[in-house]
């Protein structure tokens, strides 16, 4: 970058266009700023006005669904990263024909809302749903009642050889196996609904390594594994950052596919937030303070991953 | 590649602009300034003969926005947020008092609701609104146990059932605070308006504990419909009215209404005018209209749920027997409709005061949890 | 590259498979002909019928589409002349800047959600008196009492979509060549044509890059349209959100058929000219 100063004309033009902005800041600050410090301010109010703590107090009540929604959405992300992951880097082998129909393709389900995404899982995993009926007529359940019929014996056994108490109990009549309303129909939700937004930001930054870099590596002598290592993979990683993102935050902190696929028995974070705003405990000084501690922890986290790669030149999905 | 995308993104749109245009041709974006007469109302899932709505658009000029929500406190959410504009809304009893504490609810011009001396005397000047100024009841109904006798094995006589490990996984339980902590009081015996905490606490432990142990499939309210109509789970907790639905989809389905220690709940859900409504001249037109025997009758039929009003309450086994052509089953009639005899047993929801509601609101946080 | 093997084509298909069978399940039900979601009884239409005469969901569909194209327009207009002054400011007043833009990015949907719904309800508070105020004093009618509805939805939608227009434009102000405005300036232009001539074209692409993802995200939305569309607005989201609390009906396979159908129909027709135009033109160079 030369040192020498603008030229006035330009110094003149770069002014004028900055001020194209300005709409947009003031936009910001009421609709981006203002709300969150109206968040900020309902967390540290009481009901009748006033400054308080009393709404964090209690945020250790609820470490049970901090940890199960972190968790979750760590299986969710770390599945969608291993499926995404090849999937990216294969695409990106492909003749172009191929890669534009695949990216198609792989947009198309984000065109049906996502709400209809994770509705469609519900018939497929019913207790009567089709995947159960699938398996009651293949035979499968029968075969996981003889399984568990020949653990209950093993068990008892061992327990009388070795005296310990294994569990000798298990289910020899079931009609189903029980796929909805449990935790891992909700991670596959979340695995279903965010894998595209897994695999795009990947590609996209795959797709535009500089070929002449891995043409190099090879001239160089390194084997497919080599480069893949040494080269290309560290070059994704603003891909993989990006992707990651929009995979950990919408999981942490959804609720739709916890209500749809989880029963409602074991909340999430979401769960948890709606139920203080538009559900039935009305509270929305605690909420305001729950949705705030999400906020910075998932901050937290995003500031400590973006250690590992660029800041601002963050991979667009397309 | 993106010029395809964005080419066929503006045709699909135009294409699906074009056609859900037709299909929902006439309703604008509201606010649109003009003159015609809305009423928003705010009542719940399966709670009104379609045919009902549209019989008063016809008959009044005054278009109708019907939207439902899932329970009462998340109506009462819904409320307090501020964003929400209805015009009437439906909640149960111990709602209404709640309200009406709370200087919610306007008081009704019942020169503008003349069909409310159609209304049994039994259902007028009820505890939660004594001088009867704020609500005209809408319907009424119990709350029991339905249950699919060739799932369980057998009969179910009590709620019990309901904390019961031997059907772990089959059990649903209801989404609101009041009631789920209602039943597991009434199964130990208890007044559901207790105010006593060791008795509440002791009810949620109850509950907590059955959740521990796998009995609940699945939190419900209208889900209940499909889950029990497929036979998705065995038992569940819910309105008599609901039942009859059911009955129709799946005959398997019993109903049994407990009477023995804790008895069980009835309750009314009457409609009432929001305080800061728009349209309260067309709200009491509303309400007027569904006071009427003739709308009670067909809201009956379509619903199941007992109606206040007390002609339509007795002549609806001869209403039904000329619609259908054959005779209402006695049985369905009087879970429909229980005689006083039984309704002895059953208790009524009262509001409780502020602390116990909070109390109420923290265990149930605690239950999803 | 080396050539794509079978593991790796035999990976991808399963990858497709899982996107797609859920949908295929869908589709494939709503032709049944009973209410059940799971068991076939025959082939029917019905569904479809229902589904048109079903004036809440057509009306969500419209609501849907509307808020998304406007969404999308409005904030294309607004991130492309932000991105251009972003672009123009010194870097210590950008930096605070792009960070609050993109907290709407960053934020989980439910916070942005919660965060725009107490904004508004607050707002309206403030208009209350206000307007109530002014009425008194002035004696005009304006309307007192605000709630949320289809305006609240699409500033919502507005508010989440600027951010991706923004990021899909920076990107391509950063590759432009800066020297490109000064010769055009040299050779006689005014700065706004400069402006129109040189920059614009340059960063077209980005923009409907960004207009492309702002609006899939405005169509894919649930959360945020579900604490600001208020009572009497809903978009497509919120009323399946709504039927799957209740009994749940095969208009809802319906409907989603239609939409994928539609949109996959003209993906692929226009996908079809596109190769026969490629066809073409490379015939043509040789």
């Amino acid at each position: 970058m030369p040192l020498m100063p603008l030229s006035g004309r330009r110094a003149a033009m770069k002014n004028k266009l900055s001020l194209f902005s300005l709409p947009y800041v003031i936009w910001m600050a009421l609709f981006v700023v203002a709300p969150i410090v109206l968040v900020v301010l309902y967390a540290f109010s009481a009901a009748g006005g006033g400054f308080t703590l009393e709404n964090f107090s209690r945020m250790g009540d609820y470490l049970v669904v901090f940890t199960r929604s972190f968790k979750l959405a760590l299986v969710a992300t770390g599945v969608c990263l291993l499926i995404g992951y090849p999937m990216a880097y294969l695409l990106s082998r492909e003749g172009p024909r191929f890669q534009r129909v695949a990216m198609m393709l792989i947009i198309l389900p984000m065109w049906i809302n996502f709400l209809l995404r994770t509705y469609a899982w519900m018939s497929i995993l019913e207790n009567t749903g089709l995947l159960n009926r699938l398996f009651a007529a293949v035979g499968i359940i029968d075969l996981g009642n003889l399984c568990n019929a020949g653990l209950n014996t093993l068990c008892a056994w061992l327990n009388e050889l070795f005296g310990l108490s294994l569990s000798t109990g298990r289910n020899t009549q079931m009609e189903f196996f029980r796929m909805i309303n449990t935790q891992g129909a909700v991670v596959l939700g979340m695995v279903y609904n965010y894998l595209p937004f897994m695999i795009l930001p990947i590609y996209s930054v795959i797709v535009k390594l500089d070929h002449s870099l891995l043409e190099a590596a090879r001239d160089l002598g390194a084997s497919s594994s080599r480069i893949f290592r040494k080269v290309i993979f560290p070059l994704s990683l603003p891909g993989v950052l990006s992707g990651v993102t929009m995979v950990f935050v919408p999981s942490v902190s959804t609720f739709a596919i916890s209500k749809l696929l989880g029963g409602g028995t074991e909340m999430l974070l979401g769960d948890l937030i709606e139920l203080q705003f538009l559900g039935s405990a009305y509270n929305p000084r605690l909420g305001s303070a729950i949705a705030l501690v999400m906020m910075g922890i998932v901050l937290i986290c995003m500031l400590v991953m973006n250690r590992f790669g660029e800041g601002e030149e963050q991979a667009v999905i397309l | 590649m993106k010029k395809t995308l964005s080419f066929t993104l503006i045709l699909s749109l135009s294409l699906g602009l074009l056609l859900s245009g037709c299909g929902s041709a006439g309703s604008e974006n509201p606010g649109a300034g003009t003159e015609k007469r809305v009423v928003n109302i705010c009542s719940w899932g399966e709670y009104i003969d379609p045919n009902l709505i549209d019989q008063f658009q016809n008959e009044t000029g005054i278009k109708v926005n019907y939207q439902t929500a899932e329970s009462n406190e998340a109506l009462y959410s819904l409320l307090k947020t501020g964003g929400a504009n209805y015009d009437v809304i439906v909640p149960s009893d111990y709602m209404i008092s709640l309200l009406i504490e709370e200087d919610m609810l306007a008081q009704l011009n019942f020169d503008n609701i003349p069909n409310f001396s159609l209304i049994g005397d039994a259902y007028k000047n009820l505890s939660y609104d004594p001088e009867n100024l704020y609500s005209v009841p809408y319907a009424w109904g119990t709350l029991g146990i339905i249950y699919n006798p060739t799932m369980t094995g057998g009969d179910i006589d009590g709620w019990d059932a309901l904390f019961d490990p031997q059907y772990a996984g089959n059990v649903l339980m209801i989404r609101n605070p009041r009631d789920a902590i209602g039943i597991a009081l009434m199964s130990l015996g208890y007044s559901v308006n207790t105010i006593n905490t060791d008795e509440i606490n002791e009810a949620y432990a109850r509950l907590a504990d059955a959740k521990q142990a796998g009995v609940y499939q699945s939190f419900v309210m209208d889900e209940v419909f499909d889950k029990m109509e497929t036979g998705e789970a065995a038992i569940a907790p819910y309105y008599a009215g609901d039942y009859v639905s059911m009955l129709e989809v799946n005959e398997d389905l019993r109903f049994v209404l407990p009477q023995g220690v804790g008895g069980s709940n009835w309750f009314v859900d009457a409609m009432c005018v929001l305080k800061d409504a728009e349209n309260k001249d067309e709200a009491e037109a509303w309400i007027n209209f569904m006071c009427s025997t003739e709308a009670s009758l067909a809201n009956m039929d379509y619903i199941y749920y007992a109606s206040p009003n007390q002609g339509a309450l007795e002549q609806y086994p001869a209403y039904y027997e000329e619609v259908y052509g054959a005779a209402l089953d006695p049985g369905v009639f009087e879970i429909m409709a229980p005689s006083q005899s039984v309704l002895k047993h059953c208790e009524a929801y009262l509001t409780l005061p502020q602390d116990i509601l909070t109390l109420y609101s923290n265990l149930w946080i605690q239950m999803g949890i | 590259m080396r050539a794509p093997t079978v593991f790796s084509k035999l990976f991808m298909g399963l990858v497709f498979l899982f996107l797609y069978a859920p949908i295929f399940v869908l589709m494939i039900f709503s032709f049944n002909d009973s209410k059940s979601r799971t068991v076939w009884q025959g082939f029917t239409l019905d569904w479809y019928v229902q589904l048109f005469q079903d004036r809440e969901i057509m009306s969500a569909v419209y609501t849907t589409l509307l808020v998304a194209l406007l969404s999308t327009l409005i904030a294309t207009v607004i991130g492309t002349f932000a991105a251009i002054g972003f672009y123009n400011m010194n870097r210590r007043l950008r930096a605070p800047l792009l960070a609050i833009d993109h907290i709407p990015l960053m934020n989980a949907d439910i916070v942005t959600g919660v965060s725009l719904c107490l904004f508004f309800v607050a707002a309206f508070q403030l208009w209350g008196s206000a307007a109530a105020a002014i009425n008194s004093a002035l004696g005009t009618a304006l309307p007192t009492r605000l709630y949320l509805g289809f305006t609240t939805l699409m500033l919502a939608h507005v508010c989440f979509n600027i951010p991706y227009i923004i990021l899909s434009i920076m990107p391509k102000l950063r590759q432009m060549d800066k020297h490109l405005v000064d010769a055009a300036q040299d050779l006689g232009c005014t700065w706004l044509q400069a402006f129109w001539k040189v920059v614009m074209p340059e960063i077209k692409p980005g923009i409907v890059n960004g207009m492309l993802i702002a609006f899939t995200m405005s169509v894919d939305d649930f959360v945020i349209s579900y604490f600001t569309a208020g009572s009497a607005t809903s978009t497509l989201a919120m009323v399946i959100y709504g039927m799957t609390k209740k009994r749940i009906s095969p208009k809802i396979n319906a409907i989603s058929t239609l939409l994928f159908g539609i949109v996959l129909i003209l993906l692929v027709t226009v996908n079809v000219r596109e190769a026969r135009q490629e066809a073409r033109n490379a015939a043509r160079k040789i």
